[in-house]
């Protein structure tokens, strides 16, 4: 009990996971970690090159995301099943290898059976491969944990690089070209939005938009109820993408 | 390979098609290491060195090897292979035979293998069959388009460091309106080219 007490008083991200009542708390922690607290574009600013060059349409942005969630489960499992094997002094090597094997298969199936979206995805499909993301999770999660909780995490990671990645794909699609999913809604269109620049742009106020209401609680009440916010912004988020 | 290609090679790389602000390539570096003007120009330097040497490698490695192999397929593996390599070697080259230009590039060395402007510039080279000269003039070019995106975006960065803005906007989001407002403005150079 003062175990808990004393990691409440510490840090909210700690203390929002832990009352979890599931049998086991680390699969809530690493799904909650990966859609939302630690989401790898809105908080961990990570895997920025393929989240603004493919976001002008909700269709680039859902493929990429699925495509990276798949390596990113593939790469997980198998550096996690190879983290006693793989000597220390070239781990990266390793990693680079097995991801760029997985990043291989991806960009043949996707070749072969959507022709369309590997066309439209181009050159980004291959650079799935130096994509932070992936590398960074291998690193600092899948490196030091058992496979099932490494392809959990892989799994809810992927999941919310595409969340995040869709947000930014509908908002440049419908401003853009004023269309969802290349379906006519808006007679509009602000072409700068869909504009190299208008990535830079959307994302950057989408992530003012996260830390406001990241910043917005501890003002208002104490530590406790921080964890409201979060979720309510995700999940807001959520039904938007 | 004439002289107008050529300028025609290092307008598109530079300006009109810049890596960083029009095909977002290299954006983690743009974003990471541009806090200031001089880490900026270091970071340009040694990916303008890097970005040159991978595409010569690159497309060596791709016309004698993987083209009479058949193994084309295998691209992606290859280049990231080679690349990561040649960082390493270039980083004890350096080390053993150039300190000074080590201890000025050092950390940055690393760092670059993970950058995707150096493999997007080689996947590039391939997907539009460029020659040798061209490939590697591709490479500097480009490189030289990353430095002088990362140079402008540093500079402008330090002068916004005690600028006041709204508190959600302070930290990454401000970086990302900045670097937004210069693409803005390279998206003037769109189109360019050399009429000949």
């Amino acid at each position: 009990m003062a175990e808990l007490k004393n990691k409440t008083a510490q840090t909210e991200a700690t203390a929002e996971v832990k009352p979890a009542r599931k049998s086991d708390p680390r699969i809530k922690e690493i799904i909650l970690n990966g859609l939302i607290f630690q989401n790898p574009i809105l908080v961990l600013f990570l895997g920025m090159c393929s989240t603004l060059a493919v976001s002008t349409s909700l269709t680039n942005a859902l493929g990429m995301g699925l495509s990276t969630t798949i390596v990113l489960i593939c790469s997980n499992v198998v550096i996690s099943l190879l983290r006693k094997a793989i000597p220390k002094e070239v781990r990266i090597a390793c990693y680079v290898v097995i991801i760029a094997g997985f990043v291989t298969i991806v960009e043949l199936c996707l070749k072969a059976f959507l022709p369309a979206l590997s066309e439209s995805l181009g050159i980004f499909i291959p650079l799935i491969v130096v994509n932070c993301i992936i590398l960074g999770r291998a690193e600092a999660f899948a490196s030091k944990e058992t496979p099932g909780y490494a392809a959990l995490d892989g799994l809810s990671m992927g999941l919310g690089f595409t969340a995040a990645l869709s947000i930014m794909g509908f908002i440049r699609e419908l401003l853009g070209a004023g269309s969802i999913l290349g379906h006519e809604i808006l007679p509009v269109k602000a072409t700068l939005i869909a504009a190299p620049c208008g990535g830079f742009l959307v994302l950057g106020t989408l992530v003012a938009v996260v830390q406001y209401f990241r910043a917005k609680p501890p003002k208002a009440k104490k530590a406790e109820p921080v964890e409201a916010a979060p979720v309510e912004a995700a999940v807001k988020g959520g039904d938007e993408a | 390979m004439s002289l107008t290609e050529l300028i025609s090679l290092a307008l598109a790389a530079i300006l009109a098609e810049n890596f960083v602000l029009v095909k977002f390539l290299g954006i983690c570096p743009f974003l990471g290491v541009s806090k200031k003007t001089d880490t900026a120009i270091g970071m340009g330097l040694a990916v303008v060195f890097v970005m040159g040497l991978s595409s010569m490698v690159t497309w060596l490695v791709n016309e004698f090897l993987l083209l009479p192999l058949g193994l084309e397929y295998m691209q992606t593996v290859a280049f990231i292979l080679v690349i990561a390599a040649l960082v390493q070697f270039v980083e004890l080259f350096l080390k053993r035979f150039v300190p000074a230009l080590y201890t000025a590039l050092g950390i940055y060395l690393p760092l670059i293998t993970t950058n995707c402007a150096v493999l997007g510039a080689a996947l590039l080279n391939v997907q539009n069959e460029r020659s040798f000269l061209a490939s590697t003039a591709f490479g500097v070019f480009s490189g030289l388009g990353f430095t002088l995106a990362i140079v402008l975006f540093a500079s402008v960065r330090e002068r916004l460091e005690y600028a006041k803005f709204p508190k959600c906007f302070q930290g990454f989001p401000q970086a990302l309106i900045t670097a937004g407002l210069i693409a803005m403005a390279f998206l003037g150079f769109s189109g360019l080219q050399v009429v000949w």
